[in-house]
């Protein structure tokens, strides 16, 4: 084909402008569609994945000794006591925003002491596994996405299948593992420094007696309230853990991949903390009024 | 020449791709005891789709393969990683684990899937890393390796359990012409003592010449193998302008001599 057809150098030109610069303005019948069918595969892949880890699950309870022991310290040593620091630094400082806050109207109407009731609550109940849960997301939940991602990219996870190995028992059940037992310890340490904040404001601010503070907060703060942030923080552990290691298996094999992965296990990570908690606050707030 | 050697992988009709895309169609071969089968062709021409069809990570559309006999295709996952624990996989970046040093890479197999005593393993583990000229190693970090070094390691750990294939994914790229005349001499040796049959993807002439018995060429265009035999032979006297354009490098070898 020596002759050159002026339609055909036309499409192929078109077709080169469409690689240099893809068109931006779609119909919106077409993001719509394009946002659906999205949708549904990533509920089809997340429906196989909880199923996957549900299977490796219930094989590392029953066999406890094929658990990968070592790793899951190490993820315990990661996510846990490395996080403490910021986990005490983060609370402490919402229990005086919510003393402040709370100190300023209850001066009001005279009601000073209550402000152990609002802080000591508030914490335990709610942002004291809340706080953990984000600080979670951001550091454990992200981490565990590039991991997986990279070992994506690297060949690692199908040389793990070829080698005879079942991925999931030996990269998700320890880090899953491993946050089902830190977070819970985390928010006990949360929800103590949180209601010393509050005490701190307490008796500088309102001239509160440490004692009394103390009691008014034991009055207030019932074992099932404790129990109810305990169990919050469990389920987002599971949530958190889980979301990280599916997106880092569902990202693609090329460098942002990682980052992409990575960034939406953390958006993930918060949105589901965030669903979850209202979906058990609504049945607890009825349960114990 | 096929009815005497006994056939340890076979291959039927199998047709491959992603999603909508087809790469492969109605590809047949057969690869026999103790051989060096090397698959070839130019970038883009499937190998690499087709080794993930042998090695069981990626499902064909269409057709089996059997190794040992049982299929890798239509088994169970179960009967599939049992299958699996039959032959190694050294991939094209080694893809040690990098959170393990070289010693707990290599024993990683071996302690999840044989009995042996941690003594045993170590000693096992030593054998594994002096055959591959890595001895002395054993405390390091992947990362803390050259690519040649990795890919030798990622070898010793896909030879643990001592298996009877071996599959190697473009095992010479990314290295240096004397590294990889090395790793070419390694596998030869290993052959050697071992008797392992060796199935390799890649486009280096060298490796096609050095090390192989027998090649197949794919082709991008006819989805399949454009031809197949001893490499030599295939230069010699083959009439394919495809296949003489790729193991001539368009021409330009001639040139440069």
């Amino acid at each position: 084909m020596s002759e050159k057809d002026p339609k055909l150098e036309k499409n192929a030109l078109r077709e080169a402008l469409k690689v240099l610069h893809p068109p931006e303005i779609r119909s919106g019948v077409v993001h719509i569609g394009e946002f659906t069918a999205k949708f549904c595969h990533d509920f089809v892949s997340l429906l196989a994945f909880i199923g996957e880890v549900a299977s490796a699950l219930w094989f590392a309870i029953r066999h406890p000794s094929k658990i990968r022991w070592k790793e899951t310290v190490y993820f315990m040593d990661v996510c846990g006591s490395d996080a403490v620091p910021i986990v005490l630094l983060i609370c402490f400082l919402m229990g005086l925003i919510l003393g402040f806050q709370g100190a300023v109207q209850m001066h009001k109407f005279g009601t000073d002491i209550f402000v152990a009731d609002l802080v000591g609550l508030s914490i335990v109940k709610e942002l004291g596994p809340l706080m953990v849960a984000m600080i979670c997301t951001g550091r454990a939940g992200s981490s565990f996405a590039a991991e997986l991602a990279t070992m994506k990219v690297s060949e690692e996870i199908d040389a793990m299948v070829t080698m005879g190995f079942v991925p999931s028992r030996f990269l998700i059940v320890p880090k899953i593992i491993a946050l089902f037992a830190v977070m819970p310890v985390l928010t006990i340490y949360g929800d103590i420094v949180g209601i010393l904040g509050g005490m701190f404001v307490g008796k500088v601010q309102l001239d509160i007696p440490v004692i009394a503070y103390y009691n008014r907060s034991m009055i207030a703060i019932l074992p099932q309230y404790f129990m109810e942030g305990i169990l919050k923080s469990l389920v987002f552990a599971i949530l958190i853990a889980g979301i990280g290691c599916f997106r880092g298996l569902q990202a693609s094999n090329d460098t942002q991949g990682v980052g992409r992965a990575t960034t939406s296990a953390v958006v993930s990570g918060i949105f589901l903390v965030a669903l979850f908690d209202t979906m058990l606050t609504v049945p607890f707030s009825h349960l114990w009024r | 020449m096929g009815d005497s050697k006994k056939v340890i992988i076979d291959v039927k009709n199998l047709s491959s791709g992603y999603g909508d895309l087809s790469v492969l169609e109605n590809v047949s071969f057969e690869v026999y005891e103790s051989e060096i089968f090397l698959i070839a062709g130019p970038s883009g021409c499937g190998k690499t789709t087709l080794l993930k069809n042998m090695i069981g990570l990626l499902p064909p559309f269409k057709g089996d393969i059997f190794i040992h006999g049982k299929s890798i295709v239509t088994s169970d996952w179960d009967e599939k990683r049992k299958l699996m624990r039959n032959f190694g996989v050294l991939y094209q970046t080694g893809a040690l684990f990098g959170s393990l040093s070289l010693m707990e890479n290599v024993a990683l197999p071996i302690e999840e899937f044989t009995d042996y005593s941690p003594k045993e393993i170590i000693e096992i583990v030593n054998n594994k890393l002096k055959l591959v000229n890595l001895d002395g190693f054993q405390n390091f970090l992947p990362s803390e390796l050259s690519g040649g070094m990795r890919k030798r390691a990622g070898l010793a750990r896909a030879m643990a359990l001592d298996p009877k294939i071996l599959f190697f994914d473009e095992p010479s790229s990314g290295l240096d012409p004397i590294t990889a005349a090395n790793l070419d001499t390694l596998i030869l040796d290993i052959r050697k003592n071992l008797g392992t049959t060796m199935v390799i993807v890649s486009h280096e002439l060298d490796s096609i010449f050095n090390i192989s018995d027998r090649v197949i060429i794919l082709d991008h265009e006819a989805k399949g193998i454009i031809s197949e035999g001893k490499p030599y032979d295939l230069r010699e006297h083959n009439r394919d302008p495809r296949v003489a354009e790729f193991l001539d490098r368009k021409g330009m070898s001639r040139k440069l001599k």
